[in-house]
């Protein structure tokens, strides 16, 4: 049956003045949505379960007594409720999301499918190793890939993400110098270094120094040589940088580090730009994380889970945690007490991200070697096509190609009473997830530009496109289009000032009442 | 390659408005020495259908939990997940987006994670939870880390019932921190014992209920005890539905929750990705690691969450942050969370009493065996048995006839002299039929 529309006019009347709030809090498509305390019954669940005949009462007075306030819903209303948050987020598969130093690239649906296959999703880390020859089998051979691309001898699976990457590739490094009875206490950094970096040195006991940069971008030589001396533990450096820049010298900054008998571990944050192009043991490195949610795509799931292989060179490899896959005379086995080892011990409870390592290895064997090469390539190329597009109008802090983030300042900006916030924020009213900003903190109002490969150039050119209206719109007096935005988001801006003085932390039921 | 969108065409225009002779110009900076020359040492690409082939041939290789009797327990639990869960968990704006740093268009992951942290708080009987941690067992090592900070004493005593694992990741961190642990020896019920070991110089206790042996405890005295020597109590909880039927850590007097998650929403996954619950007091929030999310207001007054409290993480206060931790579980809290919604109050109480009522039928099947002993004074859905021989041996002769038997003991610890020892579990998937079955094997093992 179509629709009757005989005097049902379908054109709006025009509209004058001020678009008219709703009545609900409601708009369109984008439902108000409350708390699920302040939705869910007390008495409704969304389970059905039988109660058993057998009652508790050999747990005597363990069993709770006080009610634990959990709301439950229905199925349907389960899905509602959260159908209804998740159209209040942006995502990967709906826009660009050009987060610099994140890496935001698409994640293929066939590594959730085949994560889920009972014989990965729903195997027992304890189960007798006689019974789980194919996931040891696939730890195996995600490490060959691992070594391979990197040229290292060894890898440590476990890491549960890049910062416990990090602490795992400086506890090695302790545990080395350690084994020498040689107590160093320093470790260097850039100043343009993620902030896991020196909160991970601090982490393992290390007194954090910063090494400065030079104009244009790079660790500063003369700085790195006069800061080594023998009790310098470590250089971390990321490579590239999160200026976006290769470390020229990188050759240079590995054999100082190493006359001065400290170890170079990598910030492999930016594997990215280089996978299948060079190998950071090429490059002189000592020890590197990776992270899977980057590179090879699995899931950033809203904030994890992440995970973080560390790749190790000979010289720090016998300290690597707890367990390792060991080649028997019957098959596949684990070492998980390290016996026969100088394994620094155990990092986590079990194996590892098994189920990143399954969506990893799918990643990597649809690229090939051919393929991943290819990703490096796409990744730099498109970065530097938006600094192309980009720099005449924003400022760059920095000259000569990008590898796979383009890094603007907000020189440009000067003047227009605009700031890189409130450019930020304008953006998201035009259907894009901001840059990330303010990082690195060695370039003042930081704009970090990271599209990944998995962009397709009309995608590119419609954000640009994008950058450019809203630049010329700043540029020309438009303020307050970036003062009071975004506009069109789900909330306006938040006031995260109010949430920090105040920190509310989870409901509470006189909110009901109120 | 199906996952790159750029063409040829589109490569040579773009690099034409970069000014670049090819891409190759564009790694200019990288030294020469240190390009790989030709083509990595990897297979080639390959299509859905080759790389699907391949790695279901490798699951195929795994004997997964579904596929006959199952009674592996220790710290990872096979329970029900609701098909709705992991629907809703793969919804692209939940699964393909990041950490909520653009809080006006990332409310769909923030609310979630407020009603996370208050599902979280409400389950262990904290005041207040964080947004996750890797897993339980790098909660308890950062719960550890925490009790230094806050009493600045120097040593960690660790009860005989923690999960191994989670005392090796605790020593881990703890040695670099410079704490000194303190692990007393296995045992199956001797929570108490770390009372004796209190002094001055104890920042915490860390003990675990139900303990890795199954066995639940109260652990009020222990709580009072520490509070009178000026030291924290942490509890460590491995299985999160025991709390539908046990009282509560916060009840018991613990100041810091470490606790595993993956019962609720996440399924085994041979150990990871997991889902780390941390909670304590509302006083000691701003020396808690990871992520908080919180309340606020939008410019318009209306309600709205942001992260907050970020003073104390390393992407602001770097070397001084209270932890190193960045991404943390997110989708595996929001797995947490939905399944958590789904049962409520109601379903959570029932889905714990019918895991302690198999477990219930599980020990009396297993004492009923000659020569086998249970272990555990009282427990939740986990028990430990003594058998007449190693219990290693037993498990793989169990597994070779297609039944899961459980972990022994030597596994977790080797150095404990606990060799019989054999930690069974059993949950709402846990059939009558495959109790008997476990019976019956086990009779003709021994």
């Amino acid at each position: 049956m179509t629709m009757q529309t005989i005097g049902r006019p379908t054109r709006a009347e025009a509209i004058v003045g001020s678009v008219p709030a709703t009545l609900t809090g409601g708009r369109g498509l984008l439902q108000d949505e409350p708390l699920i305390f302040e939705l869910g019954g007390w008495s409704k669940t969304g389970v059905d379960i039988d109660e058993p005949a057998l009652d508790a009462g050999d747990l005597g007075d363990l069993v709770r007594a006080a009610p634990i306030g959990l709301p439950g819903l229905s199925e349907p209303e389960t899905l509602r409720h959260y159908v209804r948050l998740s159209q209040k987020n942006h995502a990967i598969d709906l826009a660009l999301y050009p987060l610099g130093s994140c890496t935001m690239k698409h994640n293929p649906r066939l590594n959730e499918k085949v994560a889920r296959l009972p014989g990965f999703a729903d195997i027992h880390p304890l189960q007798p190793t006689s019974t789980v020859q194919g996931a040891l089998q696939l730890m195996e051979t995600l490490a060959h890939w691992l070594k391979t691309l990197t040229g290292m001898p060894a890898v440590a699976l476990p890491p549960k993400a890049g910062a416990q990457g990090e602490l795992c590739g400086l506890l090695a490094i302790r545990a080395a110098h350690e084994a020498r009875g040689d107590g160093r206490k320093r470790v260097l950094t850039p100043t343009s270094a993620h902030g896991t970096n020196p909160a991970t040195a601090a982490f393992v006991g290390y007194a954090v120094e910063e090494v400065g940069q030079t104009a244009c971008g790079r660790v500063d030589l003369a700085d790195l040589a006069a800061k080594l001396g023998p009790d310098v533990a470590a250089l971390m450096i990321t490579n590239p940088n999160t200026c976006g820049l290769f470390e020229r010298d990188m050759l240079e900054i590995a054999r100082l580090t190493h006359a001065a008998g400290a170890y170079l571990y990598a910030d492999g944050a930016n594997f990215n730009a280089i996978v299948g192009k060079v190998r950071p043991a090429d490059l002189g490195v000592d020890a590197m994380h990776i992270n899977l949610h980057k590179t090879f795509s699995t899931p950033h799931g809203g904030g994890g889970p992440g995970a973080g292989p560390v790749v190790f060179g000979a010289a720090l490899a016998p300290f690597a945690p707890v367990p390792w896959v060991v080649h028997g005379a019957d098959g596949l086995t684990l070492n998980e007490h390290g016996d026969g080892s100088q394994s620094f011990g155990r990092l986590s409870a079990f194996h590892g991200q098994m189920g990143m390592y399954v969506r990893a290895l799918a990643y990597m064997l649809s690229h090939g070697g051919d393929g991943l090469a290819q990703v490096a390539a796409d990744a730099v190329l498109n970065a530097n096509y938006i600094k192309a597009r980009l720099r005449g109008v924003l400022s760059a802090p920095f000259g000569r190609p990008c590898m796979h983030e383009a890094l603007f300042d907000d020189r440009w900006l000067d003047g227009t009473g605009v700031t890189t916030l409130d450019f930020a924020k304008a953006l998201i009213d035009e259907g894009f997830h901001p840059m990330t900003m303010y990082f690195p903190l060695v370039v003042h109002g930081a704009m970090l530009i990271e599209p990944t490969e998995t962009e397709p150039k009309a995608e590119i050119d419609r954000f640009c496109d994008a950058v450019l209206a809203l630049a010329a719109a700043a540029k020309t007096g438009d303020v307050e289009r970036f003062k009071g935005a975004p506009f069109h988001a789900p909330l306006r801006r938040l006031d995260e000032t109010l949430a920090a003085r105040k920190p509310k932390l989870r409901w509470t039921p006189d909110e009901a009442a109120a | 390659m199906r996952y790159l969108p750029l063409t040829e065409d589109d490569r040579a225009a773009m690099l034409a408005e970069i000014g670049a002779p090819s891409v190759d110009a564009l790694f200019a900076d990288v030294p020469k020495a240190a390009r790989i020359a030709g083509p990595v040492d990897l297979p080639p690409h390959q299509g859905e259908i080759e790389v699907e082939r391949q790695l279901a041939s490798l699951a195929a290789k795994n004997r997964s939990a579904g596929q006959g009797p199952f009674f592996c327990g220790a710290g990872a639990y096979r329970h029900h997940v609701p098909a709705s869960v992991d629907h809703i968990i793969q919804r692209s704006e939940f699964l393909t987006s990041y950490t909520p740093y653009q809080p006006e268009i990332a409310q769909g992951t923030l609310q979630a994670l407020f009603e996370f942290q208050t599902q979280v708080a409400a389950l262990t009987g904290m005041e207040v939870a964080n947004a996750s941690m890797y897993d339980g067992s790098t909660a308890a090592a950062e719960a550890v880390m925490m009790a230094h900070r806050v009493t600045r004493r120097p040593k960690a005593i660790l009860s005989g019932g923690l999960h191994p694992h989670y005392a090796a990741a605790i020593r881990t961190l703890a040695h670099v921190a410079g704490v000194e642990v303190v692990r007393q020896p296995a045992a199956v019920d001797a929570e108490a014992d770390v009372i004796a070991a209190l002094d001055a110089e104890t920042a915490c206790v860390i003990v675990q209920t139900p303990n890795v042996f199954g066995t639940a405890s109260d652990l009020t005295r222990i709580a009072e005890a520490a509070h009178a020597a000026g030291a924290l109590m942490i509890a460590v909880v491995t299985e999160a539905v025991s709390l539908g039927l046990i009282r509560s850590p916060g009840e018991m007097g613990a100041d810091i929750v470490a606790a595993e998650g993956q019962s609720i929403g996440n399924a085994l996954n041979f150990g990871g990705p997991y889902v780390g619950l941390f909670a304590t007091r509302e006083r000691f929030v701003r020396q808690a690691p990871g992520r908080l999310c919180g309340e606020t207001v939008d410019a318009d007054g209306r309600r709205g969450f942001v992260l907050t409290l970020s003073t104390r993480e390393q992407h602001i206060r770097r070397e001084k942050a209270t932890s190193n931790i960045c991404t943390n579980s997110g989708l595996c809290a929001l797995a947490f969370t939905i399944h958590m919604s789904l049962l409520g109050e109601v379903g959570l109480r029932k889905l714990a009493a019918v895991n302690h009522a198999q477990a219930r039928k599980l020990a009396s099947a297993m004492a009923a065996i000659p020569r086998v002993a249970v272990l555990n004074p009282r427990f939740f859905n986990e028990i430990a048995v003594r058998l007449p021989k190693p219990a290693t041996a037993v498990v793989e002769a169990l597994a070779a006839e297609g039944i899961l038997a459980g972990v022994p003991f030597a596994r977790l610890d080797p150095t404990a002299g606990l060799d019989d020892v054999l930690l069974l579990a059993a949950t709402e998937l846990t059939t009558e039929a495959d109790i008997a079955a476990l019976g019956r094997a086990l009779e003709g093992a021994l």
